[in-house]
């Protein structure tokens, strides 16, 4: 065998390889989501799909159960968007500041400081919002309990704001200095470049961004589990209690009989779950691309 | 030349950090004529140009000494503002950059930064602005499409567009046809001679053949000092010094 014909082969099972690693991680994907739908669909046999998703009484444990999850769909729902709203102002705007207008020695602190917000446990941040915002609210609000929405949103918040600040501040870096240049020598100042060339230039990344952050709130477990109260009816105010899916189904899944209906909701559930975050990634991936292709144009 | 002088700069030295990019630079540019600037790469030329209109006030480490005048005034003084003086001093840059806007939003960005609303006047504005620079027939059916869409000659020309709607007095371009084919190139430098009617034109070059082309004063920098300046036929004809006259004929450089 000559050199020529080792090196073709030795090419070929590298790719080869490389191929069979990553359709390990497709199956592993494709097995995980069978498997949801397999422990999942048969709660169908005894409740409607309608009634499963637009029932609003979850007393999965009474006889006869109820196995609504309006209520969880809501509580997830509601924490998710409160959150949002604390979230994307403060992720973008931060990721504005470091990118375009912190001093460079300011930057190389802020950067890591907000990533390292991403690296706190979850438990962490939940046991946070249990022990030291749950009392401030109660006393400050005087409300009943502070293990509430405003909780819950506060700490998802949290988590969300260094996943919206680096990937916003990613899209900003990546607006060419050519553009900027071009802005400054028209007379522009610092902020009208920002906010007219850059910003705009950056916007399907930063929507990207916001939808990523978005979509981590509304899967998270832990935080919403500690703090978001735990009451599985529609809330009224933002300082009624919730219980968003994941925490529903972190919390009574270990108290669920083996394949009992109570099971088969749980994973039902979570089916619920994985098409909402699929469709929020589904949108981030579609206005990513669909701004990629023509420019922003029309903004 | 008898015209006014419109710009100068007087023993401007410039820093970046701790290396000297220009050294004692004196050079005076006149009303309604192309002054091109010349010389190896490096040399400072660009750097030069951009310190015209304080460009380079955003880069952190960069210091200049000396004066730079525009119509008398020094534009580093304490109490100019930097926005008015870009406003006053246009530029098009080597690379063309329209902004990811509709070619008439491109246009027009100036003007709305200047504070203009007014949709027949913007109108007007970008039409005039878009004739001045002999793209107007090749764009006015496409007013509302991605300025991205257009050829690279094109986008150039809609960047010099885009400089001459504030109505700027001077026009900086650095080396604004050296990324374009030669026929755009060519479009450039028949819309250069024609803009140098009603502007006062500086150009940064590595086109030995353009600068002689287009401009009417040719400045030679070399390692960051101005070693020659003259009528640009006399540049390129009889030289005072051997070192003009042997980058001028290719012998280094």
């Amino acid at each position: 065998m000559n050199r020529a014909q080792k090196r073709r082969i030795g090419e070929y099972l590298i790719e080869k390889w490389f191929l069979f690693l990553a359709t390990i991680s497709i199956i592993v994907l494709a097995l995980i989501v069978a498997f949801l739908f397999k422990e999942g669909i048969p709660i169908f046999k005894s409740v409607s799909v309608g009634d499963f998703l637009f029932g609003q009484l979850w007393y999965p444990t009474d006889e006869p159960a109820d196995f609504g999850i309006l209520p969880l769909i809501v509580g997830s729902l509601i924490v998710t968007a409160v959150s949002s709203m604390i979230a994307v102002p403060l992720g973008v705007l931060s990721a504005i500041y470091i990118s375009e207008i912190a001093r460079p020695s300011v930057k190389e602190i802020l950067k890591p400081v907000v990533e390292l917000l991403a690296a706190l446990p979850s438990v962490v941040i939940g046991f946070f919002g249990m022990v030291v915002m749950a009392p401030f609210l109660q006393k400050v609000f005087d409300i009943p309990t502070g293990l509430n929405i405003v909780n819950a949103s506060i700490m998802l918040a949290m988590m969300a704001v260094p996943t919206i600040s680096s990937l916003t501040e990613d899209a900003l870096h990546a607006v060419r200095r050519e553009l900027r240049e071009a802005s400054l020598a028209l007379g522009a100042t610092q902020w009208e470049t920002i906010s007219r060339v850059v910003v705009p230039a950056s916007l399907s990344g930063a929507c990207t961004a916001v939808i990523l952050g978005m979509s981590r709130a509304i899967g998270e477990t832990m935080v919403v589990l500690m703090v978001a109260g735990g009451a599985a009816a529609i809330p009224e105010s933002i300082f009624d209690s919730v219980r968003p899916m994941p925490a529903s189904i972190a919390a009574e899944m270990g108290e669920a009989p083996f394949r009992s209906d109570h099971y088969y909701a749980l994973f039902a559930t979570g089916i619920v779950l994985f098409f909402m975050t699929l469709g929020f990634n589904l949108i981030a991936d579609y206005i990513s691309h669909k701004y990629k292709q023509v420019g922003t144009a029309t903004l | 030349m008898s015209n006014k002088m419109k710009m100068a700069t007087k023993n401007m030295t410039f820093h970046y950090g701790a290396f000297k990019a220009l050294d004692d630079i004196t050079l005076e540019f006149r009303e309604n004529q192309v002054t091109a600037l010349i010389g190896p790469s490096g040399c400072g030329k660009s750097t030069f140009l951009r310190s015209l209109n304080r460009m380079n006030d955003i880069i952190p480490a960069a210091r200049v000494e000396g004066q730079v005048l525009l119509d008398g005034e020094d534009v580093y003084g304490p109490n100019v503002d930097v926005v008015e003086i870009r406003k006053r001093v246009g530029m098009v840059f080597q690379k063309p950059n329209p902004f990811p806007k509709t070619i008439f939003n491109d246009v027009a960005y100036g003007l709305r930064i200047k504070g203009i609303k007014n949709r027949g006047e913007l109108q007007a504005r970008v039409e005039a602005s878009l004739k001045a620079a002999a793209i107007w027939d090749e764009v006015k059916d496409r007013l509302n499409e991605s300025a991205l869409s257009l050829s690279g000659g094109q986008q150039q020309r809609l960047c010099i567009a885009r400089a001459l709607a504030i109505e700027p007095e001077v026009v900086l371009m650095d080396e604004p046809a050296s990324a374009l084919d030669p026929i755009a190139t060519q479009k450039i430098e028949e819309l250069i001679r024609e803009l140098k009617k009603s502007y006062t034109i500086i150009i940064v070059t590595h086109n030995m053949q353009q600068a002689a082309r287009i401009s009417n004063i040719t400045a030679f920098f070399y390692m960051g000092r101005l070693i020659e300046v003259d009528k640009t036929e006399t540049i390129f004809t009889k030289p005072s010094l051997k070192q003009t006259e042997d980058y001028i004929t290719g012998r280094f450089g």
